[in-house]
């Protein structure tokens, strides 16, 4: 292994499209999808499987006085009922590494133990011949809860989570500055109290684990993985005592990420222990309802914001309290969305002075984590929501409040005093003026400010608003890249890498050809899977295009390398002279003779070829691109929407999305990336919610409740893709792509329907449901 | 969401399947399945028995004789929505289904299983209330009718026994002339509404409301024919304030609350919808709107 960091000797791609790199080519991904020939988790078969069935707690809180399986294991076709007395030795659902203290004993155990906490809590585990008697085995078991209460109110007092512990595991705090000195001689204080709504990331296909134990070679395999198949197999391996190397993860094809997918859960574990313990593969397919009931939610917070400014409207400082709504236990991702909230909060702005304390509360709903553009949806509302009382309050246009408070290109990088994830936050490269500019004209909001006026003046309700975000990408600390020519001159590459749809394999191959100087299409992509590459940081965070695309350059220039050396004595040149076209090496100045394949060098560095006497054959090598720091993309959103007065529906009519991510790989798909992440913006903005009654009994438990966007919902929609700043972080200039179309879109509708109600600061809670707004239109017209 | 076991059974006449009907305990009739095959993979209907009327001969078709037209329980929701007879007799309904569901699904759905299922904001059951339709009953004594005013019985209750089917809705036709509106709201296209209005409006020789109809969905268990303010229609001159007028007879409705909105919202929605609704009617009527 090569670890290779990346510094100013590598060779950097010029701005603007390449051969591969910069074109909008068709998806390596597609042929069996739209054949209906793939694979996803319910795919998965094997001889002789049984079906796991998971009973689950019906009251939000409450003490588990007894579990009686008695009759569930007596149905004909029942192979096991597990209770947690079964499952005993299996200590909880861990989550990833962190600076935060003190999170282990809120840790979900894989059954519950002598508490539920939330409706959808795990309870016992039933394992049949098939998925009709595993179900209806489980209504078989009977489980007695006694009534506890239930937290439904993070920003309430905390109360108990089990003897001697309360329901605040953590207060996130960070800042920096002076921040009651700024307050002190502030022309004028804008406070706010904001709150994001609960929901989440809810892919089409919903989870499945597939467990079989492989007594032969002695391996277990779970099938139906997706996101972080390297971590969670250390983690399965850890938990069941078992070395790694024994525990393979395959993800198939994935119907859906955001952040929720792919995440170690109590079923993943479940699975796997049955399998090894009943020696029989075991099936476990999530159901719609069990999705919105045990998938991670999101989201929720409520922050107490306060803002100094001088008069002319520049921030002096910021000071936030928030209280983030974590559901009944920490997952895997432990604190980080309160993490991310705090540190990204400050947004695109200059702020001499900054303090946030983010409340980490435990609450009877299923639990949180990350979902697509975590703490920065919910921030950027509140931040955006802020800037937009700012410019109210001092009677300054908004537009013209944000450009004075921007971070100047002149200023980047731009250290904040802050850290992220356990990095500091350097916003790497940026012309945020720019494009806010380039958005404006765009959108053509002079025209439509005045077309607002005339349709005002007709008597309809319509206004226009706008959101700055920076967001985050591509999360070190390191991702690998093995790329090897075979003897046929086909080419390999396999990453550490995953992917959830969004087009990974071309990506990574279009970064390959445009490098090696091969047709993308032929290349063959390996990802998702533990058995071909020992480590692998997954798809997450915006950063597989950044670390494994990078990852990806080396590993092919390194290739290119050895094949122009390999080849130079054997044509008789030298290799400045030589390079490589549609896998042919030839002279750089188009002269076509001579020349030698790629299939040929491959076969001259074999291991069978006398020449590689002594050396490492093969046409192959493996490269690790480090990162200490993310790269920081950002935007501007802008939405037009009408209010029918009616009825209080918001009808958003046009929007555009402006993100400057450093290069485009494949524009096609970063389009699509956009487009997709904006329509679950504007499901938080104006339709998703999962709520709860008074009890904590979910309310949101099928697609009739929990309203996504369909494209009846989807606006026009106007995607510009920036290059303007690539990152210096990086070879390509990458940013990434996946959270850009999402982050804003709360912030942009909320100050869109304000200036159609004439109501400054009338929005202070997503989602915008067409009840509150009536109500605020009672409120102008008395 | 795996079904309970059920025995199923496939029976080929009305009379069998009345047979069925009278002979199984906890039998649930099957028409296009849109609600009730989800209600079963859900596991909130568990019957012993399903009793499948997709292949009963005689139970789907169209006709309009007389004045009256009568659609068969099993016509699919899609066949309805496409009739060109129903689009000339009776374009209420047709303009109603088009809010039904999504394509695929009207394409399945029946209008029986929309009758009998009767979901509180079932767009059909409030046409067939604003049209006093009759819904014809087989049992095993025969047929009987059933007028729509006494078909629910309560919530998602039609008034059937259990021996007995839905074989048939009658709609006696208004005038050719008549001015309709169905108009509804919903968070999203295609979902179940939360108010929905339906008005018919017939004007005289003078331009004046000779007969009205204004119903509304989604507000209670049933539909409900709001008769105050068609009686404060009929026999005045349409104006806008006229049909404000007629509309706030909606704002003091008893309407229900559920996750979706709560009844100040519902009431809300009532007048703002009969409003619309009746003046899309009146520009029908008078010729000014398609």
């Amino acid at each position: 292994m090569d670890g290779t960091t990346h510094g100013p000797d590598d060779a950097r791609m010029a701005a603007g499209p390449g051969e591969a790199v910069g074109r909008a080519v068709t998806r390596l991904e597609d042929p069996p999808l739209v054949r209906g020939r793939g694979l996803f988790a319910a795919d998965v078969n094997f001889p002789r499987q049984i079906h796991m069935r998971v009973v689950r707690a019906e009251l939000a809180h409450g003490l588990l006085r007894s579990v009686d399986a008695t009759a569930a294991r007596a149905l004909p076709g029942v192979v096991a009922v597990w209770t947690s007395a079964d499952v005993a030795e299996i200590p909880s659902i861990p989550f990833r590494a962190t600076k935060v203290q003190g999170l282990e004993p809120y840790c979900q155990p894989v059954l519950a133990r002598d508490r539920v906490r939330y409706v959808g809590e795990p309870i016992a585990a039933v394992f049949a011949e098939d998925a009709y008697l595993a179900e209806d085995a489980a209504d078989l078991v009977a489980v007695d809860i006694e009534p506890l209460p239930a937290v439904l109110d993070a920003a309430a007092p905390p109360a108990e989570f089990a003897p001697g512990l309360h329901t605040e595991p953590t207060i996130v705090r960070k800042g920096f500055g002076d921040v009651d000195a700024a307050f002190a001689m502030a022309h004028a204080v804008i406070e706010l109290d904001l709150s994001v709504g609960r929901h989440s990331g809810v892919p089409l296909e919903t989870r499945g684990a597939i467990a079989r134990y492989d007594a032969a070679r002695d391996l277990l395999e779970l099938h139906g993985a997706a996101k972080k198949q390297h971590w969670n197999r250390d983690e399965i391996a850890r938990l069941l005592g078992r070395p790694p190397s024994s525990v393979h993860l395959f993800e198939g094809h994935v119907g859906g990420g955001f952040g929720v997918r792919g995440e170690l859960y109590p079923e993943d574990l479940l699975a796997c222990a049955a399998a090894l313990r009943l020696d029989r593969p075991v099936k476990w397919i999530e159901d719609r309802r069990e999705n919105f009931l045990a998938t991670n939610h999101s989201r929720q917070q409520r922050h107490r914001i306060r803002a100094a400014v001088d008069a002319e409207g520049r921030l002096l400082a910021i000071d936030d309290v928030f209280f983030h709504d974590q559901g009944a236990y920490v997952r895997t991702h432990g604190a980080r969305v309160v993490d991310l909230a705090a540190g990204m909060l400050p947004g695109p702005y200059r702020l001499p002075a900054y303090r946030v304390a983010g409340h980490f509360r435990l609450t009877n709903k299923t639990p949180a984590a990350t979902y697509r553009a975590p703490g920065r949806y919910e921030t950027t509302f509140v931040r955006e929501r802020l800037m937009d009382a700012i410019a109210t309050r001092l009677a300054i246009d908004p537009i013209e409040l944000r450009r004075r408070n921007l971070v100047a290109t002149a200023e980047m990088p731009y250290p904040r005093p802050l850290d992220v994830l356990g990095s500091d936050v350097v916003l790497d490269s940026g012309d945020y003026a720019k494009l806010l500019d380039q958005a404006l004209d765009r959108f053509g909001w002079k025209a439509l400010r005045e077309s607002i006026a005339a349709r005002r003046a007709s008597g309809e309700c319509v206004g226009a608003g706008l959101a700055f975000f920076v967001e985050k990408s591509g999360l070190g600390p390191s991702d690998g890249v093995r790329i090897t020519v075979d003897h046929t001159g086909t080419v390999e590459l396999v990453s550490g890498a995953a992917s959830v749809g969004q087009g990974v394999d071309t990506v990574l191959a279009q970064i390959c050809a445009e490098a090696l100087g091969v047709g993308y299409s032929g290349i063959r992509v390996v990802r998702g899977r533990t058995d071909r590459i020992e480590f692998g940081n997954g798809a997450h965070a915006s950063r597989v295009t950044v670390m494994s695309g990078s990852a990806t350059w080396q590993a092919a220039q390194a290739v290119r390398a050895m094949a122009l050396e390999t080849a130079a004595p054997l044509l008789q040149l030298s290799p400045e002279v030589l390079t490589i076209r549609d896998g042919i090496v030839q002279r750089k100045d188009g002269a076509t003779e001579p020349s030698m394949t790629l299939a040929e060098i491959a076969r001259q560095m074999g291991p069978n070829s006398p020449a590689m006497r002594g050396r490492t054959p093969g046409l192959t090598a493996e490269k690790w691109f480090w990162s200490d720091h993310m790269t920081y993309p950002y935007g501007v959103h802008c939405a037009l929407v009408c209010i029918d007065r009616g009825t209080g529906a918001v009808k958003v009519e046009r929007y555009l999305v402006a993100n400057d991510i450093g290069r485009a790989i494949n524009p096609m798909l970063v389009e699509g990336q956009i487009a997709g992440g904006f329509a679950q913006g504007l499901g938080g903005a104006l339709y998703e919610e999962f709520r709860y009654d008074e009890t904590g009994q979910p309310l949101s438990t099928t697609f009739a409740d929990y309203l996504i966007p369909t494209a009846t919902e989807m606006p026009a929609l106007d995607v510009l893709i920036a290059e303007d700043a690539p990152s210096p972080l990086n070879p390509l200039g990458i940013k990434g792509a996946g959270e850009g179309g999402t982050n804003a879109v709360g912030a942009a509708i909320a100050a869109a329907v304000d200036d159609a109600l004439g109501q400054p600061g009338a929005v202070t809670t997503l989602p915008i449901l067409p009840g509150t707004v009536m109500r605020l239109l009672d409120r102008a017209a008395p | 969401m795996k079904p309970a076991g059920f025995a199923y059974h496939d029976p080929q006449t009305v009379a069998e399947a009345v047979a069925l009907l009278g002979r199984l305990e906890n039998a649930r009739l099957l028409a296009g399945g849109q609600s009730l095959m989800p209600m079963l993979a859900m596991r909130v209907a568990f019957p012993d028995h399903l009793i499948d009327l997709n292949r009963v001969e005689g139970l789907d078709g169209i006709t309009v004789e007389q004045g009256v037209l009568r659609i068969g329980a099993m016509t699919r929701q899609r066949s309805i929505e496409r009739s060109a007879a129903i689009r000339e007799a009776c374009p209420l309904m047709t303009e109603a289904l088009t809010h039904v569901g999504h394509l695929q699904t009207r394409n399945r759905g029946t209008i029986g299983g929309s009758l009998c299922h009767l979901d509180p904001s079932a767009e059909l059951v409030t046409v067939a209330a604003a049209l006093d339709a009759t819904i014809e009953v087989a049992g095993p004594e025969g047929q009987r009718d059933v007028a729509i005013a006494d078909f629910p019985l309560g919530f998602m209750t039609p008034a059937l026994a259990p021996e007995e089917m839905v074989v048939a809705i009658r709609i006696p036709l208004w005038p050719r002339e008549h001015g309709y509106s169905f108009m509804e709201f919903a968070r999203r296209h295609g979902d179940y509404a939360i108010v929905s209005a339906a008005a018919l409006l017939v004007l005289d020789s003078a331009g004046r409301i000779a007969r009205a109809s204004v119903t509304l969905g989604g507000v209670g268990a049933a539909p409900l024919r709001v008769t105050t303010a068609e009686t404060a229609l009929v026999g005045e001159a349409p104006t806008p304030a006229l049909f404000r007028a007629a509309a706030a007879c909606c704002e003091g409705i008893e309407a229900m609350e559920d996750p979706q909105a709560p009844a100040w919202y519902r009431q809300r929605l009532a007048a703002v919808l009969t409003r619309r609704a009746l003046e899309r009617a009146w520009a029908r009527a008078t010729g000014e709107a398609a």
